[in-house]
């Protein structure tokens, strides 16, 4: 059967970041030695889990809220194709232009081409998923256009030619005296005395954006939401050079993936409630822009709209996994996650870290590609409770881990023991066979290693309690 | 009341002190405990490791013993979570729907320690006495996944002798997390560190929990420190007497 975009494949390799280069232990490991960015990760994560707890304790219809999200988004994907065309409609009769991409290649191709035919060599960027996801801003510099990220984090990343590492806050893992080195290194026209000051800080930013904001005429964004009904684009921001990019320049490209859509208008209502109070922990996000194709005398007047897969419509033929497509990138879920605040975002070797990252990265790439990422989680659950829209991460982590290609050791393992546990006789052997062999110590090989490393193994009991309970 | 044991393979093979407690308690308090022969382990371990075809026959097994069973209990969260959540998905994933039912059915009869204690046998105070300093840390599966919620604070609010104090950052998962401690090791490691930490920091000279495989995990790191502070389960506290401590 084919679907609306074609057989569902996944992310191609060799382009986009969804893949890292080392699997997540090895890389966990660097990151857990970095005692400046444990710091960094445990000051920032606790400050905006207590900052989200205190707002959303203000509602008291937040479960139903969740909800109401996890219903709209599952009536979203069900009628996925229909609702696109519906959109494509919309933005066509509003005056824009759709286009649709397969994958990271063919979204680089189309964006690339379209600046290209504006004559401009520069664009600017609203912080945008999609397009770290594409790896868009290489593809257009190897075309020789220069795009300048204006979100204060994204910038930050963008000249230390460095990797987001947080969904929200792409260079949580930056102090003020990096930030500053970089600013001085990178920046064009910085005033050599900067110091490290935030409010100094954010002055050479804004000194630097302004100019550009004024002098580009194409911008780039991507979208939070877009709405079916209407054909109408969203973009949730807190810094206001969203709504410059949005407004000021002749030229609007907006990459969005094919799951950020909602029916109907009303639908917002819910969505606008959860996702501030869900990721930055404020009751309203200071800016939200809202356009609908082009309005002739106000604001861009050439808009294009690409609407990416890059591997979504596989996710979405997996009946467990695709409530990964859900997601609404608030990053409550990073926020509350053990294993990411201690190992930070680049560990996930993709844009999309933490648990959503764990889910939503395997699946685009094939489980093949990332089969470290759906281990990278204790099960502890903190993730489910903190989704804005309900996403059962633990259990699309338990799916994952069973499609995901496991070690021949480990496999044969594992099936010895599950004999073993299927026989009770020979399960009691391996019990008192247990019991001898943990006489070998607090230094047990490998894979057992990994826990006599930091742990010691208790005293071997005298007797199991089946004995007893047959003794008794 | 009749109550079926399910002891888990972990307290069977390595804390069957904690099982002959949950036996010992449930005894003084007037009821009759079985122990069902055949049954070995729920297969958890390979459901969370990715091996759901080799849990099958686990879950059949565990399902054929405990059916029969109008109530059973287990002293761990954990385990009781993955009955209640998980077994009936795996028999479905195998496409066995018949199996899956009878599952469920098990499953809504399971449960944990403290759940039996409270919800369905209505004691609070089951007369323990354990004149120590105490600090409890509430398990992810036992919180999050089965919600036994205060259930075990205030089974130990009513033991005499017994102080309670507080483990700062309690919701936070210890690291264990089953094959995630050894896959994971450094992770796992760094999230024990602050766990310890904040035991340490309550001055307690117990902690105790409601699953065996998260008190091994800070158990385990604990004694590797020589901290000073032992590990508890939460049936042994229950069971303990001034006859019997």
């Amino acid at each position: 059967m084919t679907t609306f975009l074609g057989m569902p494949t996944t992310s191609p390799r060799g382009v986009g970041h969804l893949r890292g280069d080392e699997a997540f232990p090895a890389a966990a490991r660097k990151a857990l030695g970095n005692a400046q960015l444990r710091r960094n990760l445990g000051h920032a994560t606790t400050t905006i889990r207590a900052k989200s707890g205190a707002v959303i304790a203000e509602l008291p219809d937040w479960q139903e809220l969740r909800t109401a999200g996890s219903a709209l988004k599952t009536d979203t994907m069900a009628r996925l194709p229909e609702l696109l065309a519906q959109l494509e409609e919309n933005v066509t009769a509003a005056g824009g232009v759709v286009h649709w991409a397969a994958d990271a290649n063919e979204a680089n191709r189309i964006v690339t081409e379209l600046v290209q035919a504006t004559g401009e060599t520069r664009v600017i960027k609203v912080k945008s998923m999609a397009t770290q996801e594409i790896a868009l801003n290489e593809a257009l510099e190897a075309a020789g256009i220069e795009p300048v990220e204006t979100d204060l984090a994204e910038l930050i990343v963008q000249l230390g030619h460095d990797k987001p590492s947080h969904i929200l806050v792409p260079a949580i893992h930056r102090n003020r005296a990096e930030i500053r080195e970089i600013f001085l290194r990178e920046m064009p026209g910085v005033d050599p005395a900067l110091t490290d000051e935030p409010v100094i800080l954010a002055g050479a930013a804004r000194r630097y954006l302004r100019e550009t904001f004024l002098s580009t005429k194409v911008a780039v964004s991507g979208a939070n939401f877009a709405v079916a009904e209407t054909g109408t684009l969203a973009v949730l921001e807190s810094e206001g050079n969203g709504r410059m990019c949005l407004t000021l320049p002749e030229t609007l490209i907006t990459v969005m993936g094919i799951e950020k859509l909602v029916p109907t208008w009303q639908d917002l209502e819910v969505f606008l409630q959860l996702l501030p109070r869900a990721s930055t922990g404020e009751r309203m996000n200071p800016y939200t822009s809202m356009w609908t194709g082009v309005t002739p005398g106000d604001g861009p007047q050439n808009f294009h709209l690409v609407l990416l897969d890059n591997g979504r419509t596989a996710v979405l033929a997996d009946e467990v996994g695709r409530q990964a497509l859900h997601c609404i990138r608030c990053s409550a879920c990073l926020n509350v996650c053990p294993v990411y605040e201690r190992t930070g975002g680049h560990a996930y070797g993709s844009v999309y870290p933490g648990p959503i990252g764990a889910v939503l990265s395997p699946q685009l790439t094939g489980v093949e590609d990332n089969a470290s990422l759906p281990y990278a989680s204790s099960l502890c659950g903190a993730c489910f409770d903190a989704c804005p829209v309900k996403i059962d991460i633990p259990s699309i982590l338990v799916h994952l881990r069973n499609e995901a290609p496991h070690p021949r050791g480990e496999r044969a393992a594992m099936h010895a023991a599950a004999y073993t546990m299927d026989h009770p006789r020979l399960y009691a052997a391996a019990q008192h066979a247990a019991k001898l062999s943990r006489l070998a110590g607090r230094r047990l090989p490998p894979p057992l290693s990994g826990w006599t490393a930091s742990r010691d193994l208790p005293d071997p009991p005298p007797e199991t309690f089946r004995d007893w309970w047959a003794k008794r | 009341m009749r109550i079926a044991l399910f002891v888990t393979c972990l307290a069977d093979t390595m804390f069957p002190a904690a099982a002959k407690a949950t036996v010992h308690l449930l005894e003084r308090l007037g009821h009759e405990v079985v122990f069902p022969e055949g049954q070995t382990c729920c297969g958890q371990m390979h459901i969370n490791t990715g091996y759901q075809q080799d849990a099958l026959p686990l879950v059949r097994r565990h399902v054929r013993t405990f059916a029969p069973y109008d109530v059973v209990v287990a002293p761990s969260g954990s385990c009781v979570g993955s009955v209640r959540h998980q077994h009936a998905m795996v028999a479905r994933s195998a496409g066995d729907e018949g199996l899956a039912a009878r599952a469920e059915d098990v499953g809504s009869r399971t449960y944990e320690l403290s759940e039996l204690l409270v919800d369905v046998l209505g004691v609070e105070d089951v007369g323990a006495y354990y004149p120590h300093r105490v600090t409890y840390h509430p398990t992810c599966h036992s919180l999050r996944m089965i919600r036994v919620g205060d259930k075990p604070q205030r089974l130990l609010r009513h033991v005499r002798g017994l102080e309670l104090v507080e483990l700062p950052a309690a919701d936070q998962c210890c690291g264990f997390g089953g094959t995630f401690a050894l896959k994971n090791a450094d992770t796992s490691t760094a999230m024990l560190a602050d766990k310890m930490r904040h035991v340490l920091d309550t001055g307690a000279e117990v902690c105790t929990a409601g699953d065996s495989s998260c008190l091994m995990h800070i158990g385990g790191g604990l004694s590797r420190l020589g901290a000073g502070v032992r590990t508890v389960h939460l049936a042994e506290i229950l069971a303990a007497t001034e006859d019997t401590p």
